[in-house]
């Protein structure tokens, strides 16, 4: 136990480490393949340092006290009660670093809520325990499930590269293309997250609402319901395929054919 | 002066009965304290056994020890039994306990309603833990119970909106108690900015709670009528909205989190100043953030709910709101440690509690600005790093403020010193396998590590693996915590009326342990 403890310390504790020491720039996040998700990463790594600058000067100054003031080594306390200047200035030093916070992410705000001209619609629907795509542009409309065999989950069989993170029927998608996305639920409220594409909509059961995404390369691209949606909430994920317009426009019609294939077949 | 009276040996001023009955009868405001210590103590213990189930389950990628429909009931307990049976109860045990003695009162305002908010709780806890047993099981709708999936919960979910409602009603009268306590029975000569910072940060608290707590009550309330009685207040299909379940319980949500932290901040701010020996600096700025915190806690709510699909406007409102009440916060923090600048600083268990804090709820509080960024926080809503931002406030913070009071003032209602270094390896231990826990968890919510799931994928592992094994470590180390209250409470070397060099204020000006009766007259402050 101790062995297995002390190999998972040293590399829990170097897996943070050695991603930034690889140069990735994500500081955690998935690596970004959206506009919008870059900025993000941006964002954090703004308001991360700050915070980490902030924390430097609060651990320094109490490591500090500790090491200088202390009574064994004879030092008397100064007994003051307060200094304006010092307390004006840092109040107002921290709104003033709010307000610089501030103004890049209401851009950001303001981009990620903006909607308008998409070049493509598709309806998501949340369910208890899948999802359902509805492409309203190109009349595709099929039911994501997790693809994971339970006997991985029960600890039967060896668990998969993707475990918990592949379905049968992934959401395909061209890139290049904003993409907008309209959720609602059928049940109970569920989220729809994709981490690289900085996507999360909630899915209201009754109401739509709206969100988008333009990608820029082809990849395939997982993410997870993230809203308690009850027993299998964790085991309906998210999987977005993206591809090239022409191969995009060649899945549609390939859909096409299938469901009309269904349709001609009796029952 | 003191009259007489106070100096008589605590033996002969006990009540006259004895056992249980002088339990449950009790109005004395130190009987009633200890009550709601060992009630939260035990609700801490109860939590606690979740949380392992939880972080055991964790430990692994696959199904290993309980089924998802039971993980989702034992993390929606977990937050429950924590939030309203352990951290506020053990604050109002700390209220009810230092706040006549530091005031120059002898009881609170109303002794018999007091004991009748202590009362109600046990009967709320035990209705909250058997709703295990009930068909179906206890609520797996999450602490926060959103509607449409807590109105689908079986006959567990209403055994925890009745007990909600009772716990409700001893929240509601406990404050009521202690704002009159404070406005009404201060001793002659304390003016409100001579009465110690824990008294301010419980005034606030007070008037917080008489806010939301109604709220609250009403929501569960509407959610019950949803579930049984045909209405449709979140049900699209009948005309209603489930996102209103969510602002209403928000609007109790937030400000519930500054109730769990300013009774610690009032801790704090009478710790650190004894053990460096000099004044806490800037006192009424002190009482003027606590003020605003309070107030602006009231109008940031929904930064709960970045992910809701709210209009720009208030996507923005509630992203400035929520940076704006960093402020107010980040100032005590400098308030506090301009205490201990140039003081003569020792390390007792409760000051290296109160460091402790200082450093944890730093990290804390600085997540939480990185959370009020509503684009970064649609990133990180409902994953782990949530999970760690408010486990960094809620545990770390008010706990490690708990345990710095508890040491603090053990001395004083004991009249004995605790074991120094049973509480030293208290603290060293707490402090490595807490951060051991919860460090990780950051991580892996920025790696999109979904919450409230019994399973996940296989890049988690590590990390989970590293956080589940210190929270054993953490867990263990509690029973040392019982362990040594016990034994002070049993014996130990006699404490002084001052007990620490540095303390002022009027509870150090009574005997150790505190006589069952203090300040039948009130001494009178200069």
């Amino acid at each position: 136990m101790t062995e297995l403890a002390r190999k998972l310390a040293v590399s829990a504790l170097l897996q943070p480490a050695l991603a930034f020491a690889a140069g990735e720039p994500s500081l955690g996040f998935q690596p970004p393949q959206t506009v919008v998700a870059r900025q993000i990463v941006d964002l954090h790594a703004l308001v991360l340092s700050i915070c980490i600058v902030i924390a430097a000067v609060v651990f320094g100054v109490m490591f500090y006290s500790i090491v200088r003031f202390r009574k064994a080594a004879g030092r008397e306390a100064k007994q003051f009660h307060g200094n304006t200047t010092i307390e004006v200035l840092w109040t107002v030093i921290p709104c003033l670093i709010v307000a610089g916070i501030a103004y890049p992410a209401t851009k950001t705000v303001i981009e990620m809520k903006d909607t308008t001209n998409p070049d493509m619609t598709i309806k998501i629907t949340g369910y208890q325990w899948k999802w359902r795509y509805t492409y309203v542009d190109d009349g595709i409309d099929f039911y994501s499930s997790l693809s994971t065999p339970r006997d991985q989950i029960e600890n039967q069989a060896p668990k998969g590269e993707h475990y918990l993170l592949e379905v049968d029927h992934p959401l395909v998608v061209p890139v290049g293309k904003k993409i907008r996305i309209l959720t609602t639920a059928d049940d109970v409220i569920h989220s729809w997250f994709v981490p690289a594409l900085a996507v999360k909509q909630d899915a209201i059961p009754g109401f739509v609402r709206d969100s988008w995404f333009k990608v820029d390369a082809p990849g395939i691209y997982r993410g997870a319901c993230t809203e308690l949606c009850g027993k299998e909430h964790g085991f309906m994920p998210v999987v977005v395929e993206a591809m090239p317009e022409k191969d995009y426009r060649d899945w549609v019609a390939d859909q096409h054919a299938k469901s009309a294939a269904t349709a001609a077949t009796p029952q | 002066m003191q009259v007489a009276l106070d100096n008589v040996p605590a033996v002969a001023q006990l009540p006259r009965q004895g056992g249980i009955l002088r339990w449950i009868r009790t109005t004395n405001h130190k009987d009633i304290g200890t009550l709601y210590l060992f009630f939260s103590l035990s609700m801490l213990l109860v939590g606690g056994l979740m949380a392992l189930t939880i972080r055991a389950e964790l430990f692994q990628p696959g199904l290993q020890i309980v089924r998802p429909e039971f993980f989702n009931q034992i993390t929606s307990m977990h937050g429950l039994i924590m939030i309203f049976g352990a951290i506020m109860p053990a604050f109002v045990g700390f209220a009810n306990w230092q706040l006549p003695l530091m005031l120059g009162a002898p009881d609170m305002a109303f002794p018999r309603l007091n004991n009748l908010s202590f009362w109600l709780l046990p009967f709320a806890a035990v209705l909250l833990v058997a709703s295990f047993f009930a068909p179906g099981g206890a609520t797996a709708a999450g602490w926060t119970l959103y509607a449409p999936l807590s109105v689908q919960m079986g006959p567990g979910m209403d055994m925890a909106i009745f007990a909600i409602h009772i716990l409700g009603v001893s929240s509601i009268v406990g404050a009521l108690n202690i704002i009159v306590t404070i406005l009404n029975m201060r001793a002659p000569g304390m003016t409100l900015f001579k009465m110690p910072l824990f008294a301010w940060t419980w005034l606030v608290t007070a008037f917080l709670l008489l806010t939301i707590m109604p709220v609250l009550a009403g929501t569960v309330t509407m959610l019950l009528f949803d579930r049984h009685f045909g209405t449709h207040f979140f049900d699209a299909a009948g005309g209603g909205d489930p996102v209103l379940f969510q602002h209403l319980f928000w609007f109790f949500g937030h400000p519930e989190v500054y109730v769990l932290i300013l009774p610690t901040f009032g801790i704090v701010s009478a710790v650190i100043p004894t053990f460096s020996r000099k004044p806490l600096f800037g006192l009424r700025s002190m009482v003027a953030a606590t003020c605003c915190i309070g107030i602006v806690a009231c109008a940031v709510w929904a930064h709960h709910m970045f992910t809701v699909g709210m209009p720009v406007a208030a996507q923005l409102f509630f992203m400035y709101s929520t940076l704006l009440i960093a402020v107010p916060t980040g100032i005590k923090v400098f308030n506090w440690l301009a205490t201990m600048w140039e003081g003569s600083l020792t390390f007792e268990t409760p000051m290296l509690f109160a460091i402790g804090f200082l450093f944890v709820f730093t990290i804390g509080g600085l997540t939480g600005v990185i959370l009020a960024i509503a684009p970064v926080d649609i990133q990180l809503h409902q994953t782990y790093y949530i999970v760690a931002h408010f486990h960094y406030t809620m545990v770390a913070s008010s706990l490690f403020g708990l345990f710095a009071g508890t040491y603090y003032w053990l001395p004083k209602w004991t009249g004995h010193m605790y074991d120094e270094k049973l509480g030293q390896w208290h603290f060293w231990l707490t402090l490595i396998f807490f951060n051991l826990t919860f460090i990780p968890m950051f991580f892996l919510g920025l790696a999109g590590m979904p919450r409230r799931i019994p399973d996940y994928a296989l890049q988690f592992t590590n990390l989970n693996s590293l956080a589940s094994i210190g929270a054993f470590g953490f867990g263990l180390t509690q029973l040392l915590f019982v362990y040594t209250v016990i034994k002070c409470i049993r014996g130990g070397p006699r404490a002084t009326a001052q007990v620490w060099e540095g303390a002022k204020g009027l509870e150090w000006t009574v005997p150790s342990p505190a006589p069952h009766h203090t300040f039948s007259t009130p001494p009178v402050v200069e």
